[in-house]
């Protein structure tokens, strides 16, 4: 080719490419809206610009419990070092979208800027929930999702001299990584949890109360079927103390953690055409009721529920999914938001917890999901199987202490595998590390002992 | 970000008795060092040794065994000395310090020269090398029993801190057995039964131990007899044949993490330091350069030494210059070729860097042999090119960069940047072998636990986040990675070759077809 005659008009050329290139602008910084960027980055050349009220460079928000605990430097919770943006053209915009108008095609800012795009994609996750408890606004009081709420809890909670108690109320995956947190810095922590026993919407009762066992192990005061009524200041306005709903008994405290669940964060949106319900409504396209807005991640709500996930998933894994999903419509190719199996993992203090599948706990379960239930008797390691009890197809599992392989569940899923073959061939999925003590055997005998007590 | 210490770093009465226990010998160490003459030797020595052992016990029990087991990382980027702080930098100076003197300056240490009575610290262990082997005591041998107690005692806290994790400790239990056996007990036993053997830790493979192809070394091996004989064929059968195959099944791990000196004592005592190595791109560039350079530096180094105490004529010896120099050059292109056309796939541009390094050898080799008399090689005098390996890599970069740094860059400075045995382990690892750590799926949530705490500095992260399975050559598989993993994402395994390798985002859970989507390039 003879590019060097070419100089001059080429130059030009590629200048009227700039222009005239799409400009796809993602309010939110997170796993989706990164992922989302990435994957446009590599299937074209469309002007990406990301944005984030947050911070300027993606972190892991699941990370931010290390930070505090002193297992990691915030910069450790950031997966692409700081040049990686430039290097794939993703711009980078600090700031905070005030409202969207979507007929003008135009973001404002609280800073009173403003921002032109072509596609718009709302990806803005979630909100910790607070449910109008007298004093939620009080300093001392704050969730724990943000980067800036970590900030808070290093002033609230440096040390065990400056919290002399923390109260977290909300007993769900975050409230147990604060409670863990508070714990690394021997804070004393008392957790009001609302259910009779911990998460066990979601765990069945074996594994719920084992966990509880292990958080008081911990030296946590647990208190469960708790609730808060209201939390009390001092005379500079930070919290001193909280009312417990169902004694009246009065806990002082330095530091309180609201970690009542999380709910879309999309109040920016309230005056634009978007139709939103708890999240932002979506398509299986990941497309909102507007043209050339799109919605992803923690705030999107799926109009229908896709099987048995809920409509609107605050998952790490299933934004990731979302974000790769939309760069092919995006860049031309339209396609559905499609998850396979599900699958979740979380870690209860030393207690590691991996789900393949459905098993599930009080709330929801269907009328044929029957359990099998195996625990050791150090009470750190649990299997809980779930199966349909008329035909015996195999429905899913939840794994405590022993860790198990993605890759084999989701075939013996697809496959429809029953019961008896999964539990013969467990060894097949173990992932522990190498010279770990194996259960399989234990596991396959209460599962036969099990078997026959009940014939 | 926290100004204030967090409170939970306060350590108990017993740790700081402990604590105070461990000064204590350390100050009768130093005061030896200044060249205090103690009375009963022997008995001082002992207490020294002792009070250092059990401070570090009682100081580990109280750390670990009054908490459940699990993960015991809190605090670790709060702490001075494993974070970079006023205790990191003292203690980084202090051994760099002792590293110095200890290559550089023996008789700082009150080694005795010519023939005269050793004072000072290594004098104070004249009674344990009495024991031992019935001789008095070199630097070395301080420096050895040092080595050894350090992996010892630390071993023991590494074991209680990992309780849970039953790979960590049959590793460690490894690393602390090598090195009290075969680095320590039996080269001074081998001494006491034939002291015409050059010292000799059989675990230490060439080109790690740089001298065991010295002409004094190799002399040294053939006038004791069988027993040398059999040593020096153990020596050549360990790097061609025993380490080949050990990797192919396991892994450089086996070696790294499992056997090495090295690699025992970044484990034990270097621990606390593993999270302090630099996980830039730019770190892995400067890596993979500075460890190949190395390890092109040794070859030619050692062909070179060998080549000059050998003769020209057959009649002789078997082995004259001409048919070494050809095998030298016949091995390695065996070698080269053998990757390129078996491994071409894997190699994209790197293969470029490989092909410098081969012909950069080659092209020494063959100017050695040419230029090369008795007395001079290269041109220069011969064995200056062996002097200038033995100062800057053997002393500097493996002792005083490798070990004295390890509060500034981590625990494995040299086993990353420097180890020319390290660079053949990982260049199988990376080509040849069944070891990879695997990636579970999409359970990955970017954390950032592994990579930080990777002491060869990899961005495991990078990979597990993708559902790609880890492969890298410089992966010494200390499994650390996996265990402090909230997830249960990773997993050290021997499995197949095929699919070892899935550079194709694979992560579960997806849509199959989006997945298809993604990885077409």
């Amino acid at each position: 080719m003879a590019v060097k005659d070419l100089t001059i008009p080429s130059t030009i050329f590629l200048l009227t490419i700039q222009n005239n290139m799409e400009h796809i602008v993602i309010i939110g910084n997170g796993i989706s809206g990164v992922t989302l960027a990435r994957h446009i980055r590599k299937l074209s050349d469309k002007k990406i610009t990301l944005i984030s009220g947050e911070t300027k460079y993606f972190f892991s928000r699941t990370a931010l419990m290390y930070v505090y605990m002193g297992h990691m430097k915030f910069e450790h919770t950031q997966p692409y070092e700081n040049w990686f943006w430039k290097k794939n053209r993703i711009e980078l915009k600090l700031g905070y979208v005030k409202s969207v108008q979507t007929k003008s095609k135009t973001l404002h800012f609280n800073s009173g800027e403003t921002l032109q795009y072509d596609k718009l994609v709302i990806a803005t996750g979630s909100k910790p929930n607070k449910f109008g408890w007298p004093g939620q606004d009080l300093d001392g009081v704050m969730g724990m999702y943000h980067k800036q709420d970590l900030e808070n809890l290093e002033i609230y909670a440096p040390n065990n001299e400056t919290c002399k108690r923390a109260v977290i109320v909300g007993g769900g995956l975050i409230g147990i990584e604060l409670a863990e947190m508070l714990n690394s810095r021997s804070i004393p922590v008392t957790f009001l949890v609302r259910e009779s026993s911990f998460w066990n919407g979601v765990l069945p009762e074996g594994e719920s109360a084992m966990i509880n066992r292990h958080i008081i192990n911990h030296h946590i005061d647990l208190r469960l079927s708790t609730n808060l009524r209201e939390i009390n200041a001092d005379e500079n306005g930070k919290v001193k103390s909280v009312i417990i709903h169902e004694t009246g008994e009065e806990l002082a405290c330095d530091v309180v953690g609201l970690t009542a669940g999380v709910s879309p964060n999309i109040d920016f949106l309230q005056n634009s055409e978007i139709e939103t319900g708890r999240g932002v409504k979506v398509n299986r396209y990941l497309e909102t009721n507007i043209k050339d807005v799109y919605a992803i991640g923690d705030c999107a709500e799926q109009h229908e529920a896709i099987g048995n996930r809920r409509p609107i998933e605050a998952v790490w894994y299933t934004g990731r999914m979302m974000g790769e999903t939309l760069a092919q419509t995006l860049c031309g190719n339209r396609i559905k938001y499609n998850p396979g199996h599900w699958f979740n993992s979380a870690k209860f203090m030393d207690i590691e917890y991996q789900t393949y599948g459905w098993v599930h706990g009080s709330k929801g379960r269907p009328e044929y999901e029957t359990h099998f239930h195996w625990k050791h008797k150090d009470d750190t390691k649990c299997v809980t199987i779930a199966f349909n009890k008329n035909t015996n197809e195999f429905l899913g599992i939840n794994t405590f202490g022993i860790r198990m392989r993605h890759e084999t569940f989701d075939k013996w899923l697809t496959e429809k595998r029953d019961v008896d073959y999964v539990i013969n061939h467990l060894s097949e999925a173990n992932f522990d590390p190498e010279f770990y003590a194996t259960f399989e055997e234990q596991i396959l005998k209460a599962y036969y002992h099990q078997l026959q007590t009940a014939i | 970000m926290s100004l204030a210490k967090p409170d939970a770093l306060k350590i108990t009465i017993t740790q700081k008795v402990a604590l105070g226990l461990g000064l204590v010998g350390l100050l009768i160490l130093s005061l030896a060092l200044f060249n205090v003459n103690f009375p009963n030797k022997s008995i001082i020595l002992w207490l020294t040794l002792g009070v250092i052992t059990i401070g570090t016990i009682i100081y580990s029990r109280g750390a670990y065994l009054t908490k459940l087991e699990g993960i015991k990382n809190d605090g670790t980027w709060f702490k001075s000395i494993s974070s970079r702080g006023f205790w990191g930098w003292s203690a980084g100076i202090l051994l760099t310090a002792f590293y110095i003197i200890l290559y550089f300056y023996p008789e700082y240490l009150g080694l005795g020269k010519d023939g005269a009575e050793n004072t000072g610290i290594i004098g104070l262990f004249d009674p344990l090398s009495q024991l031992l082997s019935g001789r008095n005591a070199s630097q070395w041998f301080v420096y050895g029993t040092l080595y050894t107690l350090a992996i010892l005692a630390f071993g023991y806290k590494f074991f209680l801190k990992y309780r849970h994790n039953r790979y960590q400790q049959v590793r460690t239990f490894s690393v602390m057995f090598f090195q009290l056996a075969f680095a320590f007990l039996i080269p001074e036993f081998m001494y006491v039964m034939n002291n015409d053997l050059p010292y000799y830790d059989i675990k230490s493979i060439w080109p790690l131990n740089y001298y065991i192809f010295d002409e004094w070394s190799v002399k040294g091996f053939l006038t004791a007899g069988n027993i040398g004989l059999a040593l020096l064929v153990f020596g050549i059968l360990s790097i061609f044949v025993i380490t080949p195959i050990l990797t192919y099944k396991y892994g450089k791990r086996w070696y790294c993490s499992w056997v090495c000196g090295c690699g025992g004592l970044a484990e034990t005592a270097g621990d606390s330091f593993r999270q302090l190595s630099s996980k830039k791109l730019t770190a892995w560039k400067l890596e993979r350069w500075l460890i190949h350079s190395v390890l092109v530096f040794s070859i030619v180094m050692t062909t070179a030494m060998i080549y000059t105490y050998l003769g020209y004529k057959s009649n002789e010896f078997w082995l004259t210059r001409g048919v070494f120099i050809t095998s030298v050059i016949a091995l390695l292109t065996v070698i080269f070729i053998g990757v390129m056309v078996f491994r071409h796939k894997e190699f994209g541009k790197d293969a470029k860097y490989g092909a410098i390094g081969y012909f950069a050898i080659i092209a020494l080799l063959l100017i050695m042999h040419f230029t090369g008399t008795t007395d001079q090689l290269f041109f220069i005098k011969s064995g200056s090119l062996r002097s200038a390996y033995g100062i800057y890599i053997g002393s500097i970069f493996s002792g005083v960069i490798g070990t004295g740094f390890y509060p500034i860059l981590g625990n494995r400075v040299w086993c990353r940047f420097g180890c020319p045995m390290a660079a053949i382990l990982g260049f199988q690892q990376r080509l040849f072998s069944k070891f990879r750590i695997t990636t579970n799926g999409g359970q990955c949530i970017s954390c950032g636990n592994c990579s930080t705490y990777c002491e060869m500095g990899i961005d495991v992260r990078a990979y597990a986040q993708k559902g790609e399975n880890i492969v890298r050559s410089s992966c010494v598989g200390c499994g650390i990675c996996a265990a402090v993993c909230p997830r249960g994402v990773l997993k050290l395994e021997n499995d197949s070759m095929k699919g070892r390798i899935n550079t194709n985002e694979i992560l579960l859970g997806n849509d199959v077809d989006l997945m298809k989507l993604v990885n077409e390039k």
